[in-house]
């Protein structure tokens, strides 16, 4: 499980050299799931695995799971809906967050 | 040998990986003798014939951020088009030097040699030497890049060199063998942040208000403190070489009352100037300026104590601003001295033209005039040339 | 058409362009990116300029790119990726770097890429650098706020090319960047769109494992910009190709070939429709664009109308 850290300030001394970042990928610590107001629900019994979803998502926010099927990773996702939109078999389904 | 070629073969001896230049009057010989070297295989390097000064620039960040020794040569409206990208490849701590063949800026269209170019990039967080003959560029251009890559530093330098009068005209030089420059300029190591797919790095990302700051400051303390490496490098090569270089060099300001103070090309006449004076009984000397960035304060101070006044010559004019740009920094740096010697400023050379032994002569007897309270300069300086 | 990927499982897992950026919700730049990172594999250097994705991807300290990147200004990819190219070619001759093959990647948008980037762009493929430029073409400066670059269709509604009594939106047609760059004669263009992820991969790794540069241009619909649904972007990627308006094509060596067929055409309108940057379109507009579509379909060899 990620960790979630807040923006630090950094002084000039703790810097690296021409402000470059170091550690690549660490956006993953920042979470983009607070972004939506819709989530994607996947119906695993009408899920063929196809990834279509995987393949599309804009924020690498599908994941596989056992069964070669998808869910959500609800960390990053960001509500878009093409998931939904794009699954051949309408196996995705977009609910309003706050709903169940 | 032209001074122009002198920088190429400096640029040579120094094993630059990628050269990425564009031609532009009075910088065109050394793109040139760069390219012959590297078509005879002389030089193992990758020239990139870049399509403007803003996209050789850009290669050679693009090449240094990657690791390489990198060189380029440009001026006037050339460097001028660079200036966006000036403060980035400094801000990046790269080590890339560049040969300024100092050219005015237009308007009107002039290809010869004033300061008006590096003065107007004179913000943009490089190094700036100013060489004033053919044996100190080529010396500058090879010690440049042993201190620009220094780990200490890490930024790029910019070696001025008056346009014609120090790129074409030929001068006898003193020139060391690939050897004995590798022993003082060993090939560059990749830093370990480069851009490479072995350790990813991210450059140049977006800065939010509450970092810049302290980017910027990071920046100006390594600039500032280039400043002690500067001096160890002149000191090492002086040792090897014989040649020995200062930050600040003065002529027969022992015993003077008033100094001349210059920097480039120009320096040459006014020492004949100096000369002329003493003979005159006028207690008069010059001081060179070699490094105009990182500010050389502490040099500048020693060499003005218990002057009465000192004459600042620039090729250049901050317009609507101060005075000359060297004149305004000086004035400014020795605003906090104890004891003030009268500063003023001179503006001469503009868009190249011919600086004689009797312009500094004139000078030197205004600043009497205005020492003796005879006269006042409006603003404390002046165009020593014009026709009005 | 060389089939690396052929189909959907063939797709590497590991990504290279991880998740928390700050792109909008649906944008397909994202997607582009991870496509043609997963294409290429690890061993590359990427160059963005100026725009969105350099924006929405780094914003201090944090990094989306786990490969090396750099952003140095808006009009220089061209030329910044022509002196890392460089660099990579003497340090390996040289021998101070390892002998494997290391691709030079851009990922430009279309205003850095054919408009304020064209001349550095130019340069770097009249120079015949070995590189891989990828435009991610969303019709207009979007990072600024949706203003008309010249790779903004005819008609289409931006801030800068605004709809009022006088002046129906962009009134130029659409600067042909592929073919400008096919015009410098390298090894490798092609057209891409993020709604066939297969074709786009297939494209990006060709055109990197090829010598010499390499020019992409790939359709990415922006959500705001365009005015259209987030869930609706990739539909509508795949609609520009189905009606004509994008067509997708590789040009090797002088030779095009189309590399998704269209046996019969989509009317453009039900591209037009799901944007409300074309909201405002006249019947006559919508005329002309479907006639200069019709054109450029029957040269192509594209199918006729339904």
């Amino acid at each position: 499980m990620n960790e979630f850290k807040r923006t630090p300030k950094p002084r000039v001394s703790e810097l690296p050299i021409a402000a470059i970042i170091p550690e690549p990928g660490n956006s993953k610590y920042y979470s983009t799931g607070d972004w939506r107001s819709v989530r994607p629900v996947i119906n695993k019994d009408k899920c063929t695995g196809c990834s279509l979803c995987w393949v599309y998502c804009p924020d690498t926010a599908v994941i596989k799971v056992e069964g070669g099927k998808y869910d959500v990773d609800l960390n990053y996702c960001k509500g878009c809906g093409i998931c939904a939109e794009e699954c051949p078999v309408k196996a995705i389904t977009m609910v309003e967050e706050g709903e169940d | 040998m032209e001074c122009a070629a002198a920088a190429a073969l400096a640029a040579k001896l120094a094993m630059v990986d990628v050269i990425a230049a564009y031609p532009i009057t009075p910088q065109t010989h050394i793109a040139e003798t760069l390219s012959e070297y590297v078509a005879n295989g002389e030089l193992d390097a990758e020239y990139i014939n870049a399509e403007s000064e803003h996209s050789a620039i850009s290669a050679c960040i693009g090449a240094a951020a990657t690791g390489a020794r990198v060189f380029t040569a440009t001026c006037g409206q050339g460097l001028a088009l660079m200036h966006e990208l000036l403060p980035i490849a400094a801000g990046w701590r790269l080590p890339i030097v560049m040969v300024n063949t100092n050219r005015s800026l237009s308007p009107n269209l002039n290809i010869w040699g004033d300061q008006s170019d590096s003065m107007a990039s004179r913000d943009c967080g490089w190094i700036q030497f100013f060489a004033e003959n053919a044996q100190e560029l080529f010396d500058l251009v090879i010690m440049a890049f042993r201190i620009a890559e220094d780990e200490r530093v890490q930024l790029p330098v910019m070696v001025n060199a008056k346009g014609f009068y120090c790129t074409h005209v030929i001068e006898p030089l003193t020139i060391m063998d690939q050897e004995e420059v590798e022993k003082f300029l060993p090939p560059k190591k990749i830093p370990k942040y480069a851009l490479n797919p072995d350790n990813p790095t991210t450059w140049g990302c977006v800065a939010f208000p509450d970092v810049q700051t302290e980017i910027r400051k990071q920046w100006d303390d390594a600039l500032r403190n280039s400043i002690k490496v500067i001096r160890e490098v002149f000191k090492e090569y002086g040792s090897l070489f014989g040649r020995n270089y200062d930050i600040i060099e003065t002529y027969r300001m022992e015993d003077a009352e008033v100094g001349l103070l210059l920097m480039g090309y120009a320096c040459g006449t006014c020492r004949v100037a100096v000369d002329a004076l003493r003979e005159k009984g006028e207690k008069v000397g010059m001081i060179k300026l070699r490094v105009f960035r990182p500010f050389p304060f502490d040099d500048l101070a020693a060499a003005s104590k218990n002057l009465k006044a000192i004459g600042v010559f620039d090729e250049a004019i901050s317009v609507g601003g101060v005075g000359g740009p060297l004149f305004g920094e000086v004035r400014s740096a020795l605003y906090s001295l104890e004891r003030r010697p009268k500063i003023l400023g001179f503006i001469q050379g503009i868009g190249g033209r011919d600086i004689k032994v009797d312009d500094f002569i004139r000078a030197y007897y205004e600043i009497k005039s205005v020492l003796s309270g005879e006269k006042r300069i409006e603003n404390d300086f002046m165009f020593l040339q014009v026709r009005e | 058409m060389a089939a690396y990927f052929k189909n959907l499982k063939e797709i590497p897992e590991e990504e290279y362009f991880i998740h928390g950026h700050r792109a909008c919700a649906g944008c397909t730049e994202p997607i582009a990116v991870k496509l043609v990172l997963k294409a290429i594999g690890k061993d590359c250097i990427v160059v963005s300029p100026t725009g969105c994705l350099e924006v929405f991807s780094t914003p201090y300290p944090y990094t989306s790119w786990a490969v090396p990147w750099c952003h140095v200004a808006f009009e220089n990819a061209g030329a910044v990726a022509s002196g890392i190219e460089a660099a990579l070619k003497v340090y390996k001759r040289k021998g101070k770097l390892p002998d494997k093959k290391v691709h030079v990647v851009v990922f430009a948008g279309d205003g850095g890429t054919i408009d304020i980037g064209l001349q550095s762009l130019s340069g770097a493929l009249e120079r015949g650098h070995d590189m891989l430029y990828v435009c991610l073409d969303n019709e207009a400066y979007m990072n600024t706020g949706i203003q008309r670059s010249g790779s903004t269709p005819y008609g289409a509604w931006t801030t800068t090319s605004a709809v009022g009594k006088v002046i129906p939106g962009k009134i130029q047609w659409k600067k042909d960047g592929a073919k400008i760059a096919a015009a410098h004669d390298i090894p490798y263009v092609a057209t891409a769109s993020v709604a066939y992820p297969l074709d786009l991969m297939n494209k990006a790794r060709k055109g990197a494992e090829i010598d010499g540069p390499a020019y992409i241009q790939v359709l990415c619909p922006c959500v705001p910009g365009w005015r259209i649904r987030p869930e609706h972007s990739i539909k509508v990627a795949r609609l520009a190709v189905q009606t004509g308006i994008y067509p997708l094509y590789e040009i090797e060596n002088g030779s095009l070939t189309v590399t998704v067929k269209v046996p019969q055409r989509k009317n453009v309108e039900e591209y037009l429709r799901l944007q409300g940057r074309f909201g405002h379109l006249t019947e006559d507009m919508i005329k002309k664009i479907q006639s200069r579509v019709d054109m450029e379909a029957e040269k192509l060899g594209l199918g006729p109308r339904k």
